[in-house]
């Protein structure tokens, strides 16, 4: 038998190993499918896939720090922020209006992960003195931080353009691209390529293959070393220092990880809208990254990816279209005058929706957590503990000594 | 007497209760060791003070001539310290193999752009870790339980998988607390053939034990705690004989 018929079939049972295929068969049709169905206008769906691939980044890093090391971080989208005003400061002409007086414009990539770094320091900045907490402790300073930091970026004045924040960041670049019939050009080489909303396919494309790398490096992490401590402190945390792990640094290191893929993305993010203001970094973006990893699978990294793919789905296309779905529903009934107000005070079904989208978003995350506790695409272990807990025998020989 | 451990006038209070009380004892290297007392004579507080745990209100703990006093657990572990727990702590949901390669964590150099990339060196460290976590898994006879979790394994094999994981970290002094707890006599003598083959490798036993057959058998060496207090040191014939020792174990005679 072939070695490609071999591996197939050694990965048939592993869920995993199909998420994994299924995703990347998926991002690779989905433009070519949108721009189809949609005759050559899809590119606002392509755009948004790709934004989509943001959270998906961030669930990533989140998953390290909560799923690995079993540290909850309540305030994640500080460090998203951290990541997008580095990249403001270093590449745009704002430096130009700061008592600095000069403007910086660092190259992309260089300016990509020098926003990458700042965010990893500051993770270990506020990792150093809080991770002696455990659990609860932890997140409500965690919490903290992700208040303080939106409201510091906010208040720094000319810093940080206060809270119209700063604009015309550099975009996204490459030296080079390709175009071809694809997005309905000819086939050519373009030098000094930028990602700009003209060419979103593109700008799509580049976000698949940082995710991609991002998963590599993360599933490498995982298996070594540094993934096993994680895993062991989560357990047990004294029996991991007595075995030889210096938690606090390896908790640190889970912490910064993930602080560092959040302004990773942060920058990216900043630099594709090309601004970046603080009213984008609030609480709800660290409870929503939150819920991605807790709602895909906690500690599995394709879990994660997939509640972030869910979440964002269901946030940004789902609930914006519902009003005018619903309203298109009742029409096709012929129940029109649902769509219309009426004195009385009944504003529309459209408007009723609207509305209520935040409702029905916790209802869907309340099924979804009733149907499948243990995440979309659990991890072995959460699926076991789950079970266990379930089933707890009358009493192991341990609680016996005990 | 060359003493690989030597504790010297260690206390640990906790608010008003003296659990250790200005304790001093060597330990000689290459012997079996044995710290024994009534329940709650503050004898796991001690190993908790020797292994960073706690930190000792008082007193010295010095290990191969380097002052460990209050040192955190993986620095006395890097050390050359290692120990068990009374109450068995197994990471329940790694397998066996990984609980042991974990113990190896101290021992290893790869640094984080090593495990970010799987470079060469990476794959050859964990590859080498594996093939002795397995060695160990082999020594204390769970080769066959490689791939279980910890936490499915028999009370006895999670025992004897603890000590695998100790013995990963390459202690020079291994710290056993109550190891045959809970064992049948069959599993005590096989316990006590595996203290022999540890002590063959040329690492120190100290041992926690409250069966008296396997404390009189198997060590060189006994302290007595009582009340936190060292009431007897000695061999095991001085110790069994000791007035002391008979009270704090049967009471005083009237």
């Amino acid at each position: 038998m072939t070695r490609a018929g071999d591996f197939v079939r050694e990965n048939m049972r592993n869920p995993n190993a199909i998420a994994y295929f299924l995703m990347a068969v998926g991002a690779l049709f989905y433009p070519i499918v949108i721009q189809f169905i949609n005759g050559g206008n899809g590119d606002f769906l392509v755009g948004l896939a790709a934004d989509g691939g943001i959270y998906v980044l961030m669930a990533i890093g989140l998953n390290v720090v909560v799923g690995f090391a079993g540290l909850l971080d309540l305030g994640y989208a500080a460090f998203f922020a951290i990541g997008s005003y580095t990249y403001a400061l270093v590449a745009s002409n704002h430096m130009g209006v700061t008592p600095i007086g000069h403007s910086l414009h660092v190259p992309f990539w260089i300016a990509l992960f020098i926003g990458m770094f700042v965010a990893a320091a500051a993770g270990a900045l506020l990792g150093a003195p809080t991770l002696r907490l455990r659990g609860d402790y932890l997140a409500i300073v965690t919490l903290g931080f992700g208040e303080i930091v939106p409201r510091l970026f906010r208040n720094a004045g000319i810093w940080t353009g206060g809270v119209p924040g700063i604009s015309a960041l550099d975009v996204p670049s490459l030296p080079g691209w390709f175009q071809g019939p694809w997005i309905g050009q000819n086939f050519v080489w373009v030098s000094d390529f930028r990602f700009t909303s003209a060419n979103l396919t593109a700008y799509y494309v580049l976000m698949m293959i940082l995710i991609t790398f991002v998963v590599i490096l993360v599933h490498n992490l995982q298996s070594s070393r540094l993934g096993r401590a994680w895993m062991a402190v989560r357990e047990d945390e004294t029996a991991a220092a007595a075995s030889g792990v210096n938690t606090v640094t390896i908790k640190l290191l889970a912490f910064s990880i993930g602080a560092a893929t959040s302004g990773f993305a942060g920058a990216f993010y900043g630099a594709k809208l090309s601004y970046v203001s603080s009213e984008n970094f609030g609480f709800i973006v660290s409870i929503t990254v939150l819920a991605m990893v807790v709602l895909g699978g906690m500690g599995n990294i394709p879990g994660a990816m997939i509640g972030a793919i869910v979440l964002y789905f269901i946030l940004f296309k789902l609930l914006p279209d519902a009003p005018l779905q619903m309203q298109a529903l009742a029409s096709s009934l012929g129940l029109d005058s649902l769509n219309q107000s009426n004195p009385n005070g009944w504003p529309g079904i459209a408007e009723v929706v609207k509305r209520s989208q935040y409702v029905i978003f916790g209802l869907i995350l309340v099924g979804i957590m009733l149907l499948r506790p243990q995440g979309l695409l659990p991890s072995q272990i959460r699926k076991q503990e789950l079970k266990h807990s379930e089933h707890e025998p009358l009493a192991t020989p341990r609680q016996l000594q005990g | 007497m060359d003493s690989i451990l030597r504790v010297q006038g260690l206390t640990k209070r906790f608010g008003g209760l003296v659990a250790v009380d200005n304790v001093s004892f060597e330990v000689p290297t290459g012997e079996v060791f044995a710290l024994i007392g009534p329940n709650g004579a503050g004898k796991t507080t001690l190993f908790n003070c020797i292994t960073g745990i706690y930190k000792p209100t008082l007193g010295t703990v010095t290990f191969h001539d380097h002052d460990l006093t209050g040192s955190p657990p993986h620095r006395t572990a890097k050390a050359g310290i290692a120990r068990t727990f009374q109450n068995i702590r197994l990471f329940d949901y790694m397998s066996a193999v990984d609980n042991v390669k974990l113990g190896h964590h101290c021992r290893m150099h790869s640094k984080l752009w090593d495990s970010l990339f799987k470079t060469p060196f990476e794959r050859s460290e964990e590859r080498e870790i594996t093939e002795h976590s397995m060695e160990l898994l082999q020594l204390v006879g769970l080769e066959r339980q490689a791939d279980n979790y910890a936490r499915n394994l028999a009370y006895g094999q999670q025992r004897r998988l603890e000590i695998a994981r100790a013995l990963a970290t390459d202690p020079k002094l291994l710290l056993l607390d109550e190891p045959a707890a809970g064992f049948t006599p069959q599993e005590k003598v096989e316990l006590m053939g595996l203290v022999g083959t540890i002590l063959a490798r040329g690492i120190t036993v100290f041992l926690i034990e409250h069966d008296m057959k396997v404390v009189m058998q198997a060590s060189q060496r006994i302290v007595v705690l009582d009340h936190g207090e060292k009431i007897a040191e000695g061999p095991p014939v001085e110790v069994r004989n000791n007035q002391r020792v008979i009270e704090a174990y049967l009471g005083k005679s009237a």
